[in-house]
């Protein structure tokens, strides 16, 4: 029997929503708990990431558990040419859990059908990173009480931005979410995600302006302009300044509004929004840690 | 006046009518006629009222299950199949394209895992006319314009 793993953020139902939430609360208070001791988890980074991989490994030393695995495939046998195929089925003999990113899309779907043990999608390619929409939805939670109602603004990179898109499914299980989207033409959101909203009769605003609209906002939330996703580095020049956001276009957001980004930044947010208390994208990484903590607690069935 | 037929007949087997032309040897391909130790005959740009032109496979001795046919209908959806015994038309059937697509066709993503490594492509059919389909790997959706044939 195959594992249960967590893939794409639609493998998970609103109950295993919910409970994740809960036990990210549960670690936040009571960070130190050792369920995963005796247990080794392997994290296989075949492509660079700082915070994600950071986060996990911090999440796996508080749980207790023992790390094995590579930050770069440089330094896996993947540079002397050994497939995905194979890797994984000898670190699934190795470990308990496979946490991984790979520059190819699908490859972590790929690799779940391949391991015995439980697989955790860490970014594959620019399709699905569902730890990051696990803990922008725990932010949400605890910056505004309830996952209902919640009125989003996602700035920047709507096209190939995978944690917009996560996130838009994801909030798609709970009440009545009102999106607003503002990106320049060339970064709009597909229409296969405008066409599903339409189907499920989800109120949604396309706007090209990002002015005082903002003010009705519950949750901003910013996204970088990805260099690397273009293929024309002229295109990427023409788009990256035009949505940054700045501490005086906040002055008459709601007071319980929230900024988050998924970080790294570039400039897309001034520095001079940092220390305004509706910044609250590093708390957002801290949170991170805890979201990724219950995300194990629960794929290994220890919580 | 006795009919003459441009692919002679066959005493037993399966007859595969109204294929496209231009997908004749995609279909030789999909239902692997070409490691077929059977007699195989086809013909192409024949004459056809409902097509303009068509394309005919006869293959004797050999009958299919309708899971391994339906595999044609993404290049042949009007495909009209004939069961033949003893020169007698015993069963009509036609294609219907599945739920679910297993190898025959590409992801059109080139950053798709099943287009960097040896991955059997999956597709789930979200769309028959026109074809959507969407890969049960990296998730993005190919579009029948972008169908691309192993």
């Amino acid at each position: 029997m195959q594992a249960k793993s967590l893939i794409s953020i639609t493998d998970f139902t609103k109950g295993e929503y919910l409970k994740i939430m809960h036990l990210a609360e549960d670690f936040e208070a009571n960070p130190n708990q050792k369920l995963l001791q005796g247990k080794v988890i392997a994290t296989l980074f075949f492509e660079p990431s700082t915070r994600t991989r950071l986060s996990f490994e911090t999440a796996i030393n508080r749980l207790g558990g023992k790390i094995i695995g590579f930050s770069d495939s440089s330094s896996s046998s993947v540079s002397k040419g050994e497939t995905l195929h194979d890797t994984i089925r000898m670190v699934s003999n190795y470990a308990d859990m496979i946490i991984m990113r790979h520059p190819l899309e699908g490859s972590a779907r790929y690799a779940a059908e391949i391991s015995n043990v439980p697989v955790i999608n860490a970014g594959d390619g620019a399709n699905q990173h569902p730890s990051q929409t696990l803990l922008d939805m725990y932010s949400i939670l605890k910056t505004q009480g309830r996952l209902d109602n919640i009125n989003l603004f996602l700035v920047g990179d709507l096209k190939y931005g995978r944690t917009v898109h996560s996130l838009i499914m994801a909030l798609l299980q709970f009440e009545n979410p009102i999106f607003n989207f503002i990106a320049p033409p060339e970064l709009a959101l597909p229409n296969e995600y405008k066409i599903h909203l339409t189907e499920k009769g989800i109120r949604y605003f396309e706007h090209a302006e990002f002015t005082d609209i903002i003010n009705a906002a519950d949750i901003i939330y910013m996204t970088r302009v990805q260099k690397e996703r273009f293929i024309d580095p002229v295109e990427y020049e023409k788009v990256k300044n035009i949505y940054i956001l700045r501490n005086e276009m906040l002055r008459n957001t709601k007071s319980t509004m929230k900024i988050l980004h998924p970080l790294p930044r570039i400039n897309e947010i001034h520095t001079d929004v940092d220390s305004n208390p509706k910044a609250y994208y590093f708390t957002q990484a801290k949170n991170g840690v805890f979201t990724r903590m219950a995300i194990i607690a629960h794929l290994l069935n220890l919580k | 006046m006795q009919k003459h037929l441009k692919v002679s007949a066959i005493k037993d087997g399966t007859v595969i009518d109204h294929i496209p032309t231009k997908a004749l040897f995609k279909v030789i391909k999909i239902l692997n006629l070409e490691n077929c130790s059977q007699m195989v005959t086809f013909g192409n740009n024949l004459d056809s009222k409902a097509m303009g032109t068509k394309a005919i496979i006869k293959i004797a001795n050999r009958y299919f299950a309708d899971e391994e046919l339906n595999k044609i209908a993404l290049v042949a959806p009007h495909a009209k199949l004939n069961i033949i015994r003893n020169y007698e038309v015993i069963e009509k059937k036609v294609v219907e394209i599945p739920k679910e697509i297993k190898g025959i066709v590409r992801c059109f993503n080139p950053k798709c895992i099943s287009n960097g490594e040896q991955v059997t492509t999956r597709f789930e059919i979200l769309s028959v006319k026109p074809i959507a389909m969407k890969c049960y790997y990296c998730e993005k959706i190919t579009n029948e314009n972008e169908m691309m044939f192993f």
